[in-house]
């Protein structure tokens, strides 16, 4: 039915909040090995449809498929889904309770069944990964949000998953602090890491997408490579690159 | 011994249960007037007075209802003070629902914001104006919700006056008992009556914590 | 008038006394573990997706929370008797503690839990946690942290009450003094005795209350955050 290259892909995705319609027709796909960043104002249903790719939200038609497997299928697999999708969000969402090892090794020896040795050794590798080796005994809380934040990315990482979804993971920071997370997103395309991101991060995004998305009104309204930011098809692209909203 | 449940039956529980609410309207007033002193001891700028109060509410807080009647009725009428159950009743839960009320409604007092105390005394008002103008007033508002579930516990507690032979709503169930012999069947019927009394009040109370926590809702920015 | 007390001859019983506050510390031992442990569920059933366990969570906690303890003991007291289960007076005791304090537990246990952050169930989630390990590995403890200081006080409180025990004839420490002040006379002595031992262990079950929070949030131990 769809792209065979394509890791994740959507079709004419509806979804409505009561009477709001947050996504009205929504389709793009993403390859394996690409960075896809999705734009827009808030509101225009872009954190919905990347919310939705992890089945966060159920769509009310429409179809969502990631690795195979069938997102909108009421019956699918939500374990083997999430599995391979890692997701970190815009409030890092570290466990407070654990320190950053255990927070590492929680899904990994309690989903996956791995050994309690070898996910150690995999929280270091994945710290080392994000730059923060030193901080493998500390409480979230001892942490800034940045190194936060990337402590959340290697709790992802973990996990070792096919894609990976970042929602507007640098808002919650400090703007001194989202360079050292851009960094580590941006080591991770170069590895070849699949991504969606949703970003407010313009250049950034301008320098790592390999497609954007602009989404307004629940809407695909314009889609291409960077280059689109730089010459807009569209008005309201072309305003919102010039005053980001 | 045996027999069946008729409305004689019914007349005394319901005497009874007229003595539950009176004994419980008695340890409400007594405990609330002790319990207001106590709560302004707490607070008040003499440390002796502030320990003397923490102290009473420590121990009284760490003994059992049962006990402290027990004290009452059987205790002091062992070293020549007879009390009647009634009054022994009627003291004991003054004093331990004292400490309680103390409790809370320090807590109230003090969760009035700190800028409302420092504007009443930039006005010059004495410290007596100031608690009784300003402070009360607010903390009366914060303190209903609480004080209207405590009353719960009151009414309860006063199941426990039956143990020294008062003969309110649990007494007069063991009475009956005593001649029926259905046990089961009186406690149940029992157990009924005081949930009708207490059920209304929790709900009270928890639609006056609501709105409270409504009224205090700020607006999430987005 | 003079007061003639003589606290030397009750104290002589001393070693009743002890047992008594063992079986009392017991008591209030064995319902704070299995009422704990049922609250804890009743708390997990009232947030569920599922009307009819949410509402039976629901009615226990309400019907438990509106009557006096005094009588909840003697219904089950005489309920588990005229199902023909003759069971020793120290097990129908626990057994109404555990069933009182649970639905104690329960409001408080539901409280932490809605103060766990949305944020903080999905991220488990979208881990690939089961819903069984989101509740174990993430919402259980940080819960109990929350309502730590008010689980603590229920406790302490669940212990108190276990003195009404004494009217169903457990041997805890209530019912030690009754036999005791009928046997010397000496009501007052006894009372005032047994109200020290009480203040005493609430204090003890406080502090063991705190040493097991250190044992349960090892962060707090570790960042030095009053419980």
């Amino acid at each position: 039915m769809s792209d065979p290259t394509a890791i994740v892909s959507l079709k004419d995705v509806h979804k409505s909040f009561g009477p709001l319609k947050v996504l009205d027709g929504v389709s793009f796909s993403v390859a394996r090995g690409e960075v896809m960043a999705i734009i827009g104002r808030s509101g225009s249903g872009k954190s919905t449809a990347l919310r939705c790719i992890d089945r966060f939200e159920r769509i009310d038609s429409g179809t969502i498929e990631v690795c195979g497997h069938r997102v909108d299928d009421p019956q699918v697999d939500l374990k083997a889904l999430r599995q391979d999708i890692g997701i970190v969000f815009q409030s890092y969402n570290l466990f407070p309770h654990l320190t950053v090892e255990e927070n590492i090794t929680l899904a990994p020896c309690s989903v996956k069944r791995v050994a309690k040795a070898e996910a150690k050794s995999l929280a270091r590798q994945v710290l080392a990964q994000v730059g923060l080796e030193d901080k493998l005994n500390s409480y979230p809380e001892q942490l800034s949000g940045g190194q936060q934040q990337r402590a959340a990315i290697a709790r992802s990482l973990a996990m070792q998953p096919k894609v990976m979804l970042f929602d507007e993971v640098t808002s919650a920071l400090d703007p001194e602090l989202t360079g050292e997370v851009l960094k580590v997103i941006e080591a991770l395309a170069a590895d070849g890491m699949t991504m969606v991101m949703v970003t407010h991060e313009m250049g950034f995004a301008k320098g790592i997408a390999d497609r954007i998305v602009f989404m307004h009104r629940g809407k695909v309204h314009e889609a291409g490579t960077a280059g689109i930011l730089s010459a807009p098809a569209t008005p309201e692209l072309a305003q919102f690159v010039g005053t980001g909203f | 011994m045996g027999g069946d449940l008729n409305i004689n039956h019914l007349e005394f529980l319901g005497h009874g249960a007229l003595w539950t609410l009176g004994l419980s309207a008695m340890a409400l007033i007594g405990g609330g007037l002790f319990g207001f002193v106590l709560a302004l001891a707490r607070i008040a700028p003499a440390r002796a007075l502030r320990w003397a109060s923490g102290g009473y509410i420590q121990l009284i807080q760490g003994t059992p209802l049962l006990v402290i009647l027990f004290l009452g009725y059987f205790g002091l009428a062992a070293i020549g003070f007879d009390l009647s159950p009634l009054v022994a009743a009627g003291a004991s839960l003054t004093i331990y629902n004292a400490a309680y009320f103390g409790e809370i409604w320090r807590g109230c007092i003090q969760s009035v914001p700190k800028p409302q105390w420092e504007a009443a005394e930039g006005l010059g008002l004495s410290r007596t104006q100031r608690m009784f103008k300003v402070i009360l007033p607010q903390a009366i508002r914060i303190a209903t919700p609480p004080t209207v579930g405590f009353t719960v516990q009151i009414i309860k507690n006063t199941s426990l006056a039956s143990v020294i032979g008062f003969v309110e709503l649990a007494r007069a169930g063991q009475i009956i008992n005593n001649s029926l012999f259905k046990p089961f069947l009186i406690y149940a019927i029992i157990a009924l009556i005081y949930f009708a009394m207490c059920y209304p009040i929790s709900r009270l109370s928890r639609r006056l914590e609501r709105r409270m926590a409504l009224g205090r809702a700020q607006p999430i920015p987005a | 008038m003079a007061i003639n007390l003589d606290f030397p001859t009750v104290w002589a019983r001393w070693p009743s006394f002890l047992d008594g506050a063992t079986l009392t510390l017991e008591l209030a031992l064995m319902a704070t573990v299995f009422g704990g442990t049922l609250g804890t569920l009743c708390a997990v059933g009232r947030r569920s997706r599922n009307s009819t366990i949410a509402s039976l969570s629901g009615a226990y906690v309400e019907a438990i929370r509106n009557t006096p303890f005094l009588v909840q003991i003697f219904l089950v007291y005489f309920g588990l008797a005229s199902l023909g289960l003759k069971l020793s007076a120290f097990t129908v005791a626990a057994m109404a503690l555990t069933i009182n304090v649970g639905a104690y537990t329960t409001e408080i246990m539901r409280a932490g839990f809605d103060a766990i952050p949305r944020g903080q169930i999905e991220a488990a989630e979208g881990l690939a946690l089961s819903r069984f390990q989101v509740y174990w590995h993430i919402v259980l403890l940080p819960a109990m942290e929350k309502v730590y200081p008010s689980l603590t006080s229920q406790f302490v409180l669940m212990m108190l009450a276990s003195s009404v025990c004494s009217q169903i004839s457990a041997e805890e420490l209530t019912a030690v003094a009754n036999f005791i002040q009928s046997d010397t006379y000496r009501a007052f002595e006894t009372y005032i005795t047994i109200a020290v031992i009480y203040v005493v262990l609430s204090l003890v079950l406080r502090a063991g209350f705190w040493g097991l929070g250190l044992v349960l949030f090892p962060r707090l131990r570790r960042l030095g955050t009053p419980l």
